[in-house]
Parts: C-alpha cells; sequence; structure tokens
C-alpha cells in the first residue's frame, strides 16, 4: 500500500476546527494587536494570546472526538511486539 | 562565601543530577540503533510528553524569548502563538507519519523521503540539509549554556571558557545514554524550569513594581510603542508576524528530532493526545515575558537582550537561587542539545555516509559510526559558537528557515498521491538556496516578511508545479507494495 493511502487525510469537520486557532493567533492579529483595554492588567494583545494558548487545546480536544468517531479501530492501533 | 562559588556549586549539583538521571535511563536497555534512536517505539503519553517539551522548550525559550521581549517588544509575542500552532499541525501531521513510520520502520527524516520518493539522492540531500540546520539550533544551545555559567560565576569564568565546558558536558551525556535519557532527564529539567519560571516571573514584577498590572502600566507610560508591534523594531509589523507564525508553526515538526521523536510513541493516539496537552506548557513562557520586560524597567541599556533575565535573576534573588535558576537553564540546554547531537549524528551516519559511501554498513555498524560522530558535530557547534557568535533568537530563525523547507515534501508526500521525486527535489532545493540567499545577504525580513516564509512559498509552488509535469513513476507503486508485505 503506498504511503499517500496508509495516511488518511483529516476530516472537513476537523480541518475547520484546525483553521480556528490560526485564525484567532496568526491571520487576525491587526485586530487584537492593542493595549487597551487591559484584562488582569495585562495588555490586551497579551491576554489575547494567553487566552487562545487555553482555547487551543479545547478545539484540539473538539478534533480528536471527531477523529475518534470516524474510526476508534483504527486509531487504536498499537505497536504491539516492541518494548 | 563568594556568591559566584555558590551559584556555581548549586547550578554544577543540578548539571551533575541530571547527567546521573540520564546515565541510569539509558542503562537498563541494550543500545541498539532502534532503542537508541526510537527507544523501541514504545513510549506511553508521559514519555512521549516529555520527550517533546523535553526538545521543544530550549535555552531559548529561556534566556532567547525574555531576550527579545527585552530588546524587540511586542514581537516577541510570535513565540506564543508559534508554539501553540505548531502542535495543531502536529495533531493533523504526526499520526499518519507514525502509521508509516512503523509500516516502513523508518528511524529518521530521511528515511521518509527514502520510501515515500524511493530515492536515495533525496534522502542524503535531506540528511545533509537537516544536519546543516541543526547545527545553529546546537549552537544556541551550547551559546545559552555559556551564558548561564558566565553569569552565576558572576563573571568569574569566561564565556568562551564557559561554551567549551557546556560542549564537554553534552557530549558526555548523549554519547553515555542515548534518547531515553533525554525523556527522563526532562522531568528533572521540566519542574525546575517551571518552578524558574513563575518564581522569576511572579517575583520580579513584584519586588520591583507591586504587581504584573503595575508592571505592565509602567512600562506602557515609559516606552509606549514596545508592547504593540512593531515594538522597538523597524520591521517586524504584523505582515512579519503572520509569515514568522505561520513558518514556525509549520516547522515546528520538521525538524529531524521532532520528527524523529514521533516515532518513539507507542501508538499514533498518543500522538493525538499528547498534540492536545502540550499547548498548555506555552503558558510558562508568558512568565519568561513578565521577567523580560520588567528587565527593561530595572536594567536597561544591556548590549545583549539574552543576558536580561539572568542579570535581572542575579540582581533580585540569593546566590544559592540564583545557581538553582542557572542549574534549570542548564538543562534546558543540555536535553535539547543531546537530542539535537544524537539526532544529526544518526542522520549523518545511516542516511549521509551509508548510503553514499558504505551501502555494505549494518545497523550495528551505523550505530558505532553515531556514537563518535556525537562529539564531531557538538565540535562543529562549538566552534561556531566561539567565531561567529549571534544571538539566541537569530539563530533559532536561520534553522527554522531552513528546516521548515522539508514540510512541502513531508505533508504532500503523506496526503497526496500525485507529488513526484522531481517536483520535492526542485521545491527543496529552491527553498533551500533562497533562504541562504536572502539570511546570507542580510535580506531578511524581505518586504516586511520573514524570509523563510518567502522560500517555503517558492517551494511549496514548484513541488507542486512540477509534480503536476512530471509523471509518478510506476515502480514506486509496485516496489511500495512489497516494502508493506514485508514490513
Amino acid at each position: 500500500m503506498p504511503i499517500s493511502r496508509i495516511a488518511r487525510r483529516p476530516s472537513l469537520g476537523g480541518a475547520v476546527l484546525a483553521l480556528i486557532p490560526f485564525l484567532a493567533m496568526c491571520f487576525s492579529v491587526p485586530l487584537w494587536d492593542r493595549l487597551y483595554p487591559t484584562v488582569f492588567g495585562l495588555p490586551f494583545n497579551l491576554f489575547w494570546l494567553i487566552s487562545w494558548i487555553l482555547l487551543t487545546p479545547v478545539c484540539m480536544w473538539a478534533a480528536y472526538r471527531l477523529e475518534m468517531r470516524r474510526t476508534p479501530a483504527e486509531g487504536e492501533r498499537t505497536n504491539e511486539g516492541s518494548n | 562565601m563568594n556568591p559566584g562559588l555558590v551559584a556555581l556549586a548549586v547550578t554544577f549539583a543540578i548539571v551533575a543530577a541530571g547527567s546521573i538521571v540520564g546515565l541510569l535511563a539509558g542503562a537498563r536497555y541494550k543500545m541498539d540503533l532502534e532503542q537508541w534512536a526510537v527507544a523501541g517505539r514504545g513510549f506511553g503519553i508521559v514519555l512521549v510528553w516529555l520527550l517533546m517539551a523535553g526538545e521543544v522548550y530550549t535555552t531559548f525559550s529561556f534566556l532567547g524569548a525574555s531576550g527579545w521581549a527585552y530588546s524587540r517588544g511586542a514581537p516577541a509575542f510570535y513565540i506564543l502563538a508559534y508554539l501553540s500552532l505548531g502542535y495543531v499541525v502536529s495533531f493533523y501531521v504526526l499520526p499518519p507519519l507514525w502509521e508509516v513510520g512503523r509500516a516502513y520502520k523508518l528511524q529518521t527524516e530521511s528515511d521518509f523521503f527514502e520510501k515515500r520518493y524511493d530515492s536515495k539522492s533525496l534522502a542524503v540531500l535531506v540528511s545533509i540539509v537537516g544536519v546543516v540546520f541543526i547545527v545553529p539550533y546546537i549552537q544556541l544551545q551550547l551559546t545559552g549554556f555559556g551564558i548561564i555559567v558566565a553569569v552565576a560565576s558572576f563573571g568569574a569564568i569566561g564565556q568562551t571558557t564557559a561554551t567549551i565546558i557546556a560542549a564537554v558536558i553534552v557530549a558526555g551525556f548523549v554519547f553515555a545514554s542515548g534518547i531515553r535519557a533525554v525523556a527522563w532527564v526532562s522531568i528533572l529539567k521540566d519542574i525546575l524550569l517551571l518552578g524558574a519560571a513563575v518564581s522569576i516571573g511572579v517575583w520580579v514584577p513584584y519586588r520591583y513594581f507591586h504587581g504584573i498590572g503595575p508592571m505592565f502600566t509602567a512600562l506602557i507610560q515609559a516606552h509606549p510603542q514596545h508592547l504593540v508591534m512593531p515594538g522597538a523594531t523597524k520591521n517586524l509589523g504584523h505582515a512579519w508576524y503572520i509569515s514568522a507564525v505561520l513558518l514556525n508553526s509549520f516547522g515546528a515538526y520538521m525538524w529531524p528530532h521532532t520528527f524523529g521523536a514521533s516515532f518513539s510513541a507507542r501508538s499514533s493516539n498518543v500522538l493525538r493526545r499528547n498534540a492536545i496537552v502540550m499547548p498548555l506548557y506555552t503558558i510558562t513562557l508568558t512568565f519568561i515575558f513578565f521577567a523580560g520586560f520588567a528587565a527593561l524597567m530595572v536594567v536597561p541599556g544591556l548590549s545583549n537582550g539574552d543576558l536580561s533575565l539572568l542579570t535581572i535573576a542575579r540582581r533580585t534573588f540569593p546566590a544559592w537561587a540564583l545557581g538553582v535558576i542557572g542549574g534549570a537553564g542548564a538543562l534546558t540546554a543540555m536535553v535539547p542539545a543531546a537530542v539535537l547531537s544524537l539526532t544529526a549524528a544518526t542522520l549523518f551516519a545511516k542516511n549521509f555516509y551509508r548510503t553514499v559511501l558504505a551501502p555494505s554498513m549494518n545497523d550495528e555498524q551505523v550505530g558505532k559510526l553515531a556514537r563518535p560522530l556525537v562529539a564531531v558535530v557538538t565540535a562543529i557547534a562549538l566552534g561556531c559558537a566561539i567565531y561567529f557568535p549571534q544571538t539566541l533568537v537569530n539563530l533559532l530563525l536561520l534553522g527554522y528557515e531552513g528546516i521548515t523547507q522539508f514540510f512541502p515534501g513531508v505533508v504532500l508526500g503523506l496526503f497526496w498521491a500525485r507529488v513526484t521525486r522531481k517536483g520535492v527535489w526542485s521545491g527543496l532545493l529552491a527553498g533551500i538556496v533562497t533562504v541562504g540567499v536572502l539570511v546570507f545577504t542580510k535580506h531578511d525580513p524581505l518586504w516586511g516578511l520573514n524570509a523563510g516564509f518567502l522560500a517555503l512559498c517558492l517551494n511549496f509552488s514548484l513541488t507542486v508545479g512540477v509534480s503536476l509535469l512530471t509523471p509518478v513513476a510506476p515502480v514506486f507503486e509496485r516496489q511500495s507494495l512489497q516494502g508493506i508485505e514485508t514490513a
């Protein structure tokens, strides 16, 4: 089986979930790169980035749930025999 | 007692403790190539997490990030974004890669290119490019280690001597113990780093400003431009930020050592779960940034921003605490430097030396050759550190700009059946040459964009374009079929 068939592409939902953190932390920088309003004493841009450091795992967790529902059996494959 | 002696003694006690943990971790296993390089593919979630945290959070995050917060300001925030987004990319790329790695018994990044594109020459190119761009990353670790020893000794040990000491320790450490040592020493390293980062990042602002909020208020008043892009720079604006974040997050797992670390996982799911929790670790870095910002107010005018974190720590804490911080920093340099030199040596021995010069070598001989090569690679990086000194961020950016040129070949190779050997060859070569020319003629950033990002765009277009114009070799499909049956 060629490599491009062993490796499954992510689903559409998974791709969208990956896009959210990229939109929030990367492409939208002109919208949030400012000092005010400060939140908890932090400049707004730093507060925004810290929030998304915390929210990114939420997106990835959702993507994980999605992925597991797609093919639970394949995801559980482990490397038995060597250890 | 002399404060320099106290600080140094504590730092070296921590380094010694780390080395002993490393030796014990490696001792229980027979070190064949598979154990040495990918730990027998047996790591569960905890060890994979430790190994990857050990690799990603280097002395760069410790000294370089605070250095940029100090000298450049807001553009340094790109580090927070690219680390988190790098894990997002890894969530989609590493599990399929692991499946392929298991099916074809891959150990290195070059192995992937060799099997996917059925091309030994491409694998050799990847090993050369990989080793060449790993050297500045090792140089970064040695320079950082050197800065720590020099500052902790209160200037009694010069930075050159300190860097040489660092190189000897690193080479000895990896020579004895292989990849398992790295994961175990990471436990000590991560606990110390977390403790050091939080205590510096919280205590320093309280000590001088009575809180983190008041510190930012004072900073905004004194340097109103520092905390929004382009900060204290002229050309690191929003476009640069976006291009640098994209380049670095695509590149985070293209490093031969992070790429190879994914093969040490027990299952592809371990890698998915790891990608979910890893971004949380990035929070540590915000404390490091606090220290850099506080240093700008308390110890302004340092010629090298990389010294800012340790300088303010030395002014604020007693000598023994400076020693603990130095020890944390030293392990943070040692662990990644060990992985980097181990990977470079394996890559060179297996995918360059064996492929080009001695095809009859078996794995055992490759493993024997790789060990002394660790010393060679470390010595080269040491030479660069002494003769071509650079700031830490510049070294990291250079490494990332080169290494990310593997991205199209890896991702298209995994997900697009139509990509061809000629396509990847031309894209990779064009990307590397572009990076080389732009960086060495000092045109980075160019047109407000990260030079490596521009090279990556060219690389990607050429890979796709040339692939569409060249036929997929029919022999590849046949050979791959045989490969999977025997695997």
